[in-house]
């Protein structure tokens, strides 16, 4: 925990970004430690790929993108103190009256919790309670958070689509994939390792019934693996493997094989994601339920990543090629 | 007391250290790195309330009757996500942000902005950001 | 089918959203989007209707029973909100086919749809939920829609509008998040009905108190109740026109739905205006709100500015409304949220109407706009008399409660000081109409010609419906009379 804290203290005082992301990264893969630690595993193992890998990684290219270090100026220090101090102060009295933590008997452990705990075995049928919450008990919200996913991947194409202003710009494209002939070696090695990082997401994906894991997790070590793909052969080399309208589509189709699920169990007489009507025996039901719906997510959520990477990666050569015009 | 509440008032303070940056700092990037700071200790905070001494993590296993609580890992989860997408696009606006005005230090866009309003806009062509 | 209309609600727009993305032309995802908006505007009407016949609609999600899953529960109060949010995307969303024509390059159209619908999505469920965590969640998804339709804004300064936003809107739901985590750490549960049970046990606790300040903190910041407001002006100035009118309209609408929900639902009204000075508080910054806004809009030269900083000062005047906590004040309060969506949605497509033909809305531009583009200068002229409070319209029946509610309580300075504010609005709209109709027009602008349909008639729609209930206002008064008596009656009490 202090250490979270020096890190933060160290964000706030370095001005070179790249380091100031470095350190982001690793302040997720702390805190992921530090999730570890309070039994919440599927929570570490998101916060591990998400704060330590897909995001850093994103910083990473938009840096290369902008800039590297900050400009010193401070504006507004001591109104900004004035705020944080308030804000502060105010959480702290309320942290005053709340239960201990690890205290058994708060409150949230007494009211709601224990069905979940107690019940779900019998009323979802899947060993790991995160999941049947997750996926079962309050599915809407899964549904939401994917449609948060879905948002942002057409909010970043929308904002950054480079359509229409390639074509004429073919040779530009080759200076990332050249840059990587050199490294042979690591070439082969990734190579042989991407198989098995697919393995690994689709282990993830189908787990998640009995142990940390599930459709989110999957989709960034899938959206993970395509990336490392991206970043030794280049992007050309990549596009040829996964088109962005291809990959566009199939994250509509995420969300709509989510969707669907809901509209089935309407069609069959139960409301919107009651899986117990999905199939003869309710158990059974929620299998099915919990399986598509988590595969809906995974498949959306590979694809709006590996959406948003390219789109970053893609405004680099379009800025490098408008770039290289410029000059000659 | 004390080492009952300590993990709230950590929390708090790197909460604080992350608005701290979001309020005081010019530079988008850095702004976006203190949200995340910001929104990552409210992860934690949830986290904590969740714990359970002497518990497990929620994975139902026979000889074991203590677990934490599944329902805040649930709600973190969700937030997680929400929180790469917030990240996502505001690193999405940040680029076109750099072509648009050359700069991610909100004190050159500020003043380029005035600079604008004063010349009489709208039709100006360096305003097509494309 | 008819049991399902909450979900369905929510549901078809979010599906619709996603097979945006399968058709091909621009114009079939137009109207596709459109019939989408369509749809769920008769599933809230049926919705209203269903709540006004027969009470309270409760649907559980998945069906798991309420504290324990998610529930959609709709009452008066948002049965009311569904309606005036689905019919505003309707009528805004006929135009935009037209506009975004002229504001946003042809192969970002698809995007554009289905950010509009994803934002209508998540305003919808903020605002039909019963469950404090799935408002987060609808309220992301309106929000990242929202930014991104913002940063489609032909302008540059729409860049730095939409993360000027981003960054206060995510400290806002984070806010709400913090709030929303401390409120659950002392009652164990996330269902607003179950929260309102609960929270009276340890209403005295400082968690519960501080719980209390973050949520209404995170929702003024969505609400841009000044001066948590700065986020606003520029995000409306320079957005497409299409989504300034559909923001304008809607967003903070449902902010200000949270606001009223979390204090008397969740909180109980008793003890949220008991803890904290509320009342004051909000009677203060809401005509604060009124005075810098308007002045600010007297002083802007961009016509889109002026009623983005007008939209600040009405947000005041429901805010008011709102703190005087009697059926009389929510009455009006929720009255101008209606009206307020009727008068701003024709005011700003109306400008897109001008956008569209001129390029540009900067005051100077209007110049004799009166002769050549009649219909559309005619609705502004209107809308913006409803703006000031004119009998006959909307605005003046919003006033005439918020007036009278405030004459109940005796609080006579206040009522003055809103008079007072009406006068300023007097002033910034008198502006254009000047120039729109005494000044001849200028030389560049000779071959203007009035608006296409696909402006007029949703414009005109509003128009009328700015006249018809300002006449007729048996409908809107009786709803929002009924919701706020109920919301009062609740108040301090156990809800079934």
């Amino acid at each position: 925990m202090a250490l979270l804290v020096v890190i933060a203290i160290e964000i706030a005082r370095l001005k070179d970004l790249f380091a100031v992301v470095m350190l982001i990264g690793i302040y997720g893969l702390v805190s992921a430690s530090f999730f570890v630690v309070m039994d919440a595993v599927d929570v570490a193992f998101t916060e591990a790929s998400v704060g330590a890998g897909i995001s850093t990684l994103l910083m990473l290219v938009v840096i290369s993108l902008t800039q590297r270090s900050e400009h010193p100026v401070r504006h507004r220090p001591f109104g900004a103190l004035l705020v944080v101090m308030l804000t502060g102060g105010m959480l702290i009295y309320g942290t005053l009256d709340m239960p201990y933590v690890g205290a058994g008997d708060a409150p949230i452990h007494i009211h709601i919790a224990p069905r979940y705990l107690n019940d779900s075995m019998q009323e979802v049928g899947v060993a790991n309670v995160v999941t049947a919450v997750l996926a079962s008990y309050r599915a809407f919200d899964t549904f939401g958070e994917l449609v948060v996913i879905f948002t942002a991947g057409v909010g970043v194409s929308a904002l950054l689509m480079t359509v229409g202003r390639r074509g004429d710009k073919k040779p530009a494209v080759a200076i990332n994939d050249s840059m990587h002939k050199q490294q042979l070696i690591l070439r082969i090695v990734s190579k042989m390792m991407l198989p098995f990082i697919m393995l690994f997401a689709f282990y993830v994906q189908f787990h998640g019934d009995y142990g940390p894991g599930g459709g989110f997790q999957a989709g960034v070590i899938f959206a993970a693996a395509i990336i490392l793909y991206t970043l030794l052969f280049g992007l050309t080399s990549a596009r040829r493997v996964i088109n962005q309208t291809v990959s566009q589509l199939v994250a509509a189709f995420g969300v709509l094989l989510y969707g669907s699920v809901g509209l089935v169990s309407l069609l069959n007489g139960g409301n919107f994601l009651d899986y117990n009507v999905l199939a003869s025996n309710p158990i059974g039901g929620q299998h099915l339920g919990i399986l598509l719906i988590e595969l809906g997510v995974g498949i959306t959520v590979a694809s709006v990543m590996i959406t948003i990477f390219f789109n970053f990666a893609g405004r680099k050569e379009l800025q490098k090629s408008t770039s290289e015009n410029k000059g000659t | 007391m004390l080492m009952g509440l300590f993990n709230y008032w950590i929390v708090v303070v790197l909460m604080m250290i992350g608005l701290y940056i979001v309020i005081a700092h010019g530079n988008l990037i850095k702004k976006i790195v203190g949200l995340t700071i910001f929104q990552t200790s409210v992860f934690i905070f949830y986290i904590s309330m969740a714990k359970v001494d002497g518990g497990t993590a929620p994975i139902l296993m026979a000889n074991v009757s203590q677990y934490a609580n599944p329902l805040p890992h649930v709600l973190i989860l969700t937030a997680i996500v929400v929180g790469i997408a917030t990240t996502a696009l505001a690193l999405a606006l940040t680029i076109r942000i750099k072509e648009a005005y050359n700069s991610i230090e909100e004190e050159s866009i500020q003043q380029q902005n005035k600079k604008q309003a004063s010349v009489r806009d709208e039709l100006d062509p360096r305003n097509d950001p494309y | 089918m008819l049991a399902h209309l909450p979900i369905l609600q929510v549901i078809v727009p979010l599906i619709g959203a996603p097979v945006c993305v399968l058709l091909s032309r621009a114009r079939l995802v137009w109207l596709f989007a459109l019939i989408v908006s369509g749809l769920s505007f008769i599933v809230s009407a049926l919705l209203l209707q269903q709540v006004l016949m027969s009470g309270t609609v409760i649907y559980e999600l998945g069906g798991w029973d309420a504290p324990w899953g998610i529930e959609y529960r709709i009452d008066k109060l948002n049965g009311f909100l569904l309606l005036i949010i689905s019919a505003m995307s309707t009528l805004v969303l006929f135009a935009a086919q037209t506009s975004i024509n002229k504001e946003i390059p042809a192969e970002k159209h698809t995007h554009f749809y289905i950010l509009y619908l994803l934002s209508l999505t998540g305003m919808l469920g903020v605002v039909v939920t019963g469950d404090a965590f799935n408002v987060f969640v609808f309220l992301e998804i309106s929000s990242l829609s929202s930014y991104a339709l913002i940063a489609l804004g032909k302008d540059r300064r729409a860049l730095w509008a939409a993360y000027q936003y981003l960054i206060l809107g995510t400290i806002g739901a984070t806010f709400i998040l913090i709030g929303i985590g401390l409120m659950y750490q002392m009652t164990g549960t996330l269902n607003m009905a179950d929260l309102a049970a609960r929270l009276p046990e340890v209403a005295q606790t400082k968690t519960v108190f501080t719980a209390f300040a973050f949520v209404i903190t995170g929702i003024c910041l969505k609400l841009a109740l000044f001066p948590l407001h700065l986020w606003l002006p520029n995000a409306y100035t320079y957005a497409p026109s299409i989504v300034t009118a559909f923001l304008a309209a809607t967003a903070t609408k449902v902010a200000f739905y949270l606001l009223i929900r979390f204090t008397y639902s969740v909180f109980g009204g008793s003890f949220s205006f008991t803890t904290l000075p509320l009342q004051f508080l909000f009677m203060t910054l809401g005509l604060l709100g009124i005075f810098v806004g308007s002045i600010a809009a007297i002083y802007q030269t961009n016509v889109k500015q002026i009623f983005a900083y007008s939209s600040i000062a009405q947000i005041g005047y429901m805010v008011i409304g709102f703190s005087i906590s009697s059926v009389t004040g929510l009455t009006a309060a929720l009255l101008h949220i209606f009206n307020h969506a009727l008068m701003k949605g024709a005011l700003f497509l109306a400008l897109g109407a001008v956008m569209y033909r001129i390029g540009s809305v900067q005051i100077n531009q209007f110049q004799g706009l009166g002769q050549q583009m009649p219909l559309t200068m005619a609705a502004i002229l209107v809308a913006g008399l409803s703006l000031i409070g004119m009998p006959l319209t909307v605005g003046f029946v919003s006033k005439w409660y918020l007036l009278s509610a405030l004459i109940e309580k005796g609080w006579w300075p206040v009522a003055l000081l809103i008079l007072i504010g009406s006068l300023l609005t007097l002033v910034y709209v008198w502006k254009i109409v000047e120039i729109a109709y005494f000044k001849p027009s200028l030389s560049t602008n000779s071959t203007v010609i009035e608006a296409p349909l696909a402006f007029l008639i949703p414009i005109w729609l509003l128009v009328i419906a700015n006249i018809y209930f300002g006449v007729d206002t048996r409908l809107s008064v009786e709803v929002a009379h009924a919701a706020s008596e109920s919301l009062l009656q609740a108040q301090g009490q156990v809800r079934p």
